[in-house]
């Protein structure tokens, strides 16, 4: 996996999905190690995302390794019009590895083609957070004991959420069951619906969120966002339905786990948070082990 | 009958491409490059054809394509057809065939794309012969037939 980009989460095999999540379940035991000693990695977000970058750079940091980039495009050569082409090549040439989050599609896939150090995707639009993916698959994992033939459920918005097509295609390996409740302007798309089809999978959608959560094994919740309606109307009277709440979860699985990427805004309602199903802080923390993870296997020090 | 070889056998040596739809032939050229040859060229457009509506031909003097070379058209033009003629005579015919992958010749047809951003050759996989639709290679979205744009 030495010197290998992390652009889509298709870029990695079954195999190296599970090289990661076994040293990610190293880091988290050990998460202290100076393995990271004299490398510079470059964090480059052309957008603002706290949460991801404060994730990556703890994970350098608990690494022993040092960073230098910028957090939002504002602050840097961008701002006066420099291509990503002259900025990628420029910053390949102080750092060991660039990560970089980006609002245009594809951004990430033609910066691994310029850079000759390997470069990981932190999100590149409405496209491909492979790194999210991965700390997807090591929370489930680390929740079920497995990851094989688990009945997944998507609430909230399957049609811009980009987490959802990722841990979509890389759960689809596993012979997993799909869920999906959704608004119908926020339904799943169609390519994603022949992707399954083609794999054989079995797949549900729903308009609902009802009891038929009792036969899931994770609930993946997303955010509704009010700019995705054509419509404000259709969002103020969608924006409501999508909520779980602690009572919903009466008759649920005991090994069921709620998900969310976060932030959260208020389709997880708080009184869920102290529920032993809640498990989407413990995600964020997972984060950190899976990113640690993917560096020193890119960096080839794992 | 006698009206179409003559059309076609009007050329000595070379290929003629038939069967483009009408509004396609300026696509064709384009892919083909063929305003930058020298050679002879002969265009006919809004051609009746039973099969297809209206229909153009480009007749190429001296001008034999490679496969790989051809089969770029077919995103334009699906159904082409091809007479390689030797001296006045057709002595092959081909048709064309959707390649499995392309470069360089459509656009990404999502406006948040980077090579709608900055200079970048596109490359596509092609996830549907039948009714043409591409897969960009950079930002992974599907442009179909329909928003199909050639260069
Ligand atoms: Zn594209």
């Amino acid at each position: 996996m030495k010197n290998k980009n992390l652009v889509s989460i298709t870029d990695f095999s079954k195999e190296e999905i599970f090289k990661i999540l076994n040293l990610a379940e190293e880091f988290e035991k050990n998460p202290n190690q100076n393995l990271l000693e004299g490398k510079v990695i470059a964090t480059l977000f052309f957008e603002p995302s706290t949460r991801t970058r404060l994730s990556f750079e703890s994970a350098i940091s608990r690494l022993g390794g040092k960073y230098i980039g910028f957090t939002d495009a504002a602050s840097s050569s961008v701002k006066k019009g420099e291509s990503l082409k002259d900025t990628i090549m420029t910053v390949a040439n102080y750092s060991d590895m660039i990560i970089m989050r980006h609002p245009i599609e594809g951004s990430a896939r033609w910066a691994s083609e310029v850079s000759r150090v390997p470069v990981v995707n932190a999100g590149d639009g409405a496209n491909q957070h492979p790194t999210q993916t991965l700390l997807d698959l090591f929370s489930i994992r680390k929740t079920q004991g497995t990851l094989d033939n688990l009945n997944v459920f998507f609430v909230g918005d399957l049609k811009y959420g980009r987490t959802v097509h990722s841990l979509l295609q890389a759960m689809s390996m596993f012979n997993t069951t799909f869920n999906f409740i959704s608004p119908e302007e926020l339904k799943i798309p169609v390519e994603y619906k022949m992707f399954l089809d083609k794999k054989g999978l079995k797949y549900y959608e729903h308009r609902d969120f009802s009891d038929i959560i009792s036969h899931a094994d994770i609930i993946y919740m997303t955010r509704i966002q009010r700019e995705r309606f054509s419509d404000p109307m259709e969002y103020e009277k969608t924006k409501n339905s999508y909520v779980l709440r602690k009572n919903m979860l009466k008759n649920t699985k005991e090994n069921m786990k709620i998900l969310h990427p976060l932030p959260r805004v208020n389709e997880i309602n708080i009184d869920v948070d102290s529920d032993e199903k809640a498990y989407y802080f413990t995600q964020a923390l997972n984060g950190v082990f899976t990113r640690q993870a993917i560096i020193t296997s890119i960096l080839g020090l794992k | 009958m006698t009206e179409k070889k003559l059309q076609v056998s009007a050329i000595q040596n070379g290929t003629v491409i038939d069967h483009i739809p009408a509004d396609k032939l300026f696509d064709v050229i384009d892919i083909l490059g063929l305003d930058k040859i020298n050679n002879q060229i002969t265009f006919g457009t809004n051609l009746e054809s039973k099969k297809m509506g209206l229909k153009a031909i480009i007749k190429l003097s001296d001008i034999f394509f490679a496969d790989n070379e051809i089969n770029k058209i077919a995103l334009a033009a699906p159904e082409a057809k091809l007479n390689i003629v030797k001296d006045y005579q057709v002595v092959e015919k081909k048709i064309v065939e959707v390649p499995d992958s392309i470069s360089g010749i459509a656009k990404c047809g999502n406006p948040k794309c980077i090579t709608n951003h900055e200079e970048i050759i596109t490359k596509f996989q092609v996830v549907n012969k039948k009714k043409v639709a591409l897969r960009c290679h950079y930002c992974e979205k599907i442009t179909d037939s329909e928003h199909m744009e050639i260069f």
